[in-house]
């Protein structure tokens, strides 16, 4: 009984998410006592759906872009050619963590003007990081007996890799592209002062016009977005474990 | 014996070529908004001075490309990330015309590419050094005092980033400290609030995934959103709770962003509070009921000292994570060096952005090498105890 709970949680916020995107006019008298001086209570300026599609859109292109460069990297930094980037590419990771979003995302705009492009710039910089580094602790601890099996059944590196490394670290991998989701769907609203379409864009019009309803249902879809995805993701990375045998719980 | 070359010095001498041959060196502009021209090395310098940046990048990019010894490697890049830096200052002077108070020199994309490359070389011989914690320190201190004696000597005076600072000097020196205020105050209150909570969380079983769960949550909602959504809540306490205005609490301003700051940091301090006891061994805790400690002293003398390494971690998050986000808090009137950001976006000076941008991300540099120094040093000094 108690083991549905939260699945039925995630059901109801999950209804409740697309019902609000779909029609938000019926929660009007909700949000009606958040605004002052008869200012409209759902976001008037554009449609919630589409301003969530284009937040979700941006999120995906930059992190499917950012989940290839980093697996990409991460498999070359443990392959013996190019052993000699790996401490460098520890400390680069370690530096490119220091840098704030706001900053790459403002410097970003000399570099290729307003809108999508530095947002898309900034979540692909921000997202590369802990897939990068949770593909190279995946692949740095795979357990020594299975990979000297791997080699002991004559297959090549290629077939190692495909086969053994990568199928064995997904699931960490996986932890690593759920991190970075989460952090790209918050900062994602970030790029709507840059003029990029996203659900930012909400928030932003509620904070110059002093409207308070704007700010509170941009954030919480932002919000309710991201812990479904984080659950979802969650969900499909147990699995994955479970399949490899490592049973997550 | 064949020449054999080193792999990063492949990828350094390719980006070194690209940005002295052919990227731009300097942007000129007749005025601080309007488009730049680019000016590539030899157009931006005195004759002179261009050939001999030349031959100190080339010369640099060689010993990167050639397996060196690691002495020569760090020298190169130094004497390069110098002369780049000095010269960067020359080139301000010698483009702009005498007496003109409306043209900007900024350095341009090669420019950047020269100092990112060598930078690379610096980072790479450092990290194969092996540097102890405190010389860790020590080099960070050493760059901080260089950048500080190009700023005071005036050298880079002639560059737009400096002309938007000489006309900002009080207000930018205001915000550094509200930023450094902000983010610094609502970690010391993370600290206060997070660390006790943790060590509740890690005694009593039942609190912990009810806490760590909403500050979970807490983690997903924008931090724009957070910063707007508390105006209201703190604007009601002002009006309503006396006392409250009188110690600044307002609706807008910095008392939001240093609560929205403080919310962001719990999860980090919580969490690692609870993940740093429980690593505590067993044998620890058994030894120290042993010899008859009470609950208090087991605390302060066997569990604390033990997780505080893991502890100093969540921390280490924290503040980086915090100098990054207070330059939100500009955009609810909480100041910061995000106003100079935010301003620089809505003019489109970048010269302005990057006031603001490169002091935040030379600060949140800082502080993560400063920490880092600081885990290493308590988790060796654990060791050592451990070992003893």
């Amino acid at each position: 009984m108690k083991a549905w709970l939260p699945a039925l949680l995630r059901l109801a916020v999950l209804a409740l998410l697309v019902v609000f995107i779909t029609s938000p006019g019926w929660f009007e008298p909700l949000l009606k006592p958040l605004t002052e001086n008869g200012a409209p209570a759902i976001y008037n300026q554009g449609s919630l759906l589409t301003l969530t599609l284009q937040h979700l859109r941006t999120v995906l292109v930059a992190t499917v872009a950012a989940t290839i460069v980093a697996v990409a990297l991460a498999i070359l930094v443990t392959r013996p050619a190019g052993a000699e980037f790996l401490p460098l590419s520890r400390s680069l990771v370690n530096i490119g963590q220091t840098f704030p979003p706001v900053a790459v995302l403002a410097l970003a705009v000399p570099a290729v003007g307003f809108g999508e492009k530095p947002t898309l710039i900034a979540l692909f910089l921000y997202g590369l990081l802990p897939i990068f580094e949770n593909a190279l602790t995946a692949l740095t601890t795979l357990p020594g007996n299975v990979m000297e099996a791997a080699r002991g059944a004559g297959m090549t590196g290629w077939q190692r890799l495909m086969k053994v490394e990568l199928p064995l670290s997904a699931p960490v991998i996986l932890g690593g592209i759920r991190l970075s989701v989460v952090i790209s769907l918050a900062t994602a609203t970030i790029g709507s002062t840059v003029a990029a379409k996203t659900l930012g864009e909400v928030i932003i019009a509620g904070l110059i016009s002093n409207n308070l309803a704007f700010v509170l249902q941009g954030g919480l879809i932002v919000a309710a977005l991201a812990v479904l995805i984080y659950d979802g993701l969650s969900a499909i990375e147990r699995y994955a474990a479970r399949r490899m045998g490592q049973g997550a719980e | 014996m064949s020449i054999r070359f080193d792999k990063l010095g492949v990828v350094i001498a390719a980006i070194v070529a690209y940005a002295a041959l052919a990227a731009p060196f300097a942007t000129f502009r007749a005025n601080r908004i309007v488009p730049g021209q680019a000016r590539p090395i030899l157009e931006a310098l005195p004759p002179t001075l261009g050939i001999l940046l030349l031959a100190i990048v080339i010369a640099a990019a060689i010993v990167a490309l050639l397996r060196t010894p690691l002495i020569l490697r760090l020298a190169a890049s130094l004497a390069a990330l110098i002369a780049l830096a000095v010269l960067i200052g020359v080139a301000g002077g010698f483009l702009t015309p005498a007496g003109n108070t409306f043209a900007r020199v900024a350095p341009a994309s090669g420019f950047w590419l020269l100092i990112f490359a060598f930078t690379l070389l610096l980072a790479d011989v450092l990290t194969r050094l092996n540097l102890s914690p405190w010389s860790r320190v020590g080099v960070l201190v050493l760059a901080a005092l260089a950048i500080a004696v190009l700023l005071v000597s005036g050298s880079w005076d002639s560059l737009s980033i400096l002309k938007e600072y000489g006309s900002r000097v009080d207000s930018f020196w205001a915000e550094a400290s509200k930023h450094v205020s902000l983010a610094l105050g609502s970690l010391a209150g993370a600290v206060i609030v997070g660390i006790p909570l943790g060590i509740l969380c890690h005694r009593v079983e039942k609190l912990r995934a009810g806490v760590l769960n909403v500050l979970n949550i807490i983690q997903t909602i924008p931090s724009i959103a957070l910063f707007g959504l508390l105006i209201a809540p703190l604007g009601w306490v002002a009006v309503h709770v006396p006392g409250a205005a009188a110690v600044g609490i307002r609706g807008i301003g910095t008392a939001p962003a240093f609560v929205a700051l403080f919310l962001y940091s719990l999860l980090p301090v919580v969490a690692n509070t609870v993940v740093g006891l429980a690593g505590v061994p067993r044998a620890a805790n058994d030894a120290a009921r042993g010899v008859g400690m009470t609950d208090r002293q087991r605390l302060f003398d066997v569990e604390f000292p033990l997780a505080f390494p893991v502890i100093l971690t969540g921390i280490r998050i924290v503040l980086v994570q915090n100098i990054g986000l207070a330059t939100i808090a500009a955009l609810i009137g909480g100041g910061g060096f995000g106003v100079f950001v935010f301003q620089g976006v809505g003019q489109t000076a970048m010269d302005l952005v990057l006031l603001g941008a490169l002091p935040t991300v030379a600060l949140a540099f800082a502080a993560a090498i400063i920490l880092d120094a600081v885990i290493e040093m308590t988790a060796t000094k654990r060791r050592v105890v451990e070992t003893a």
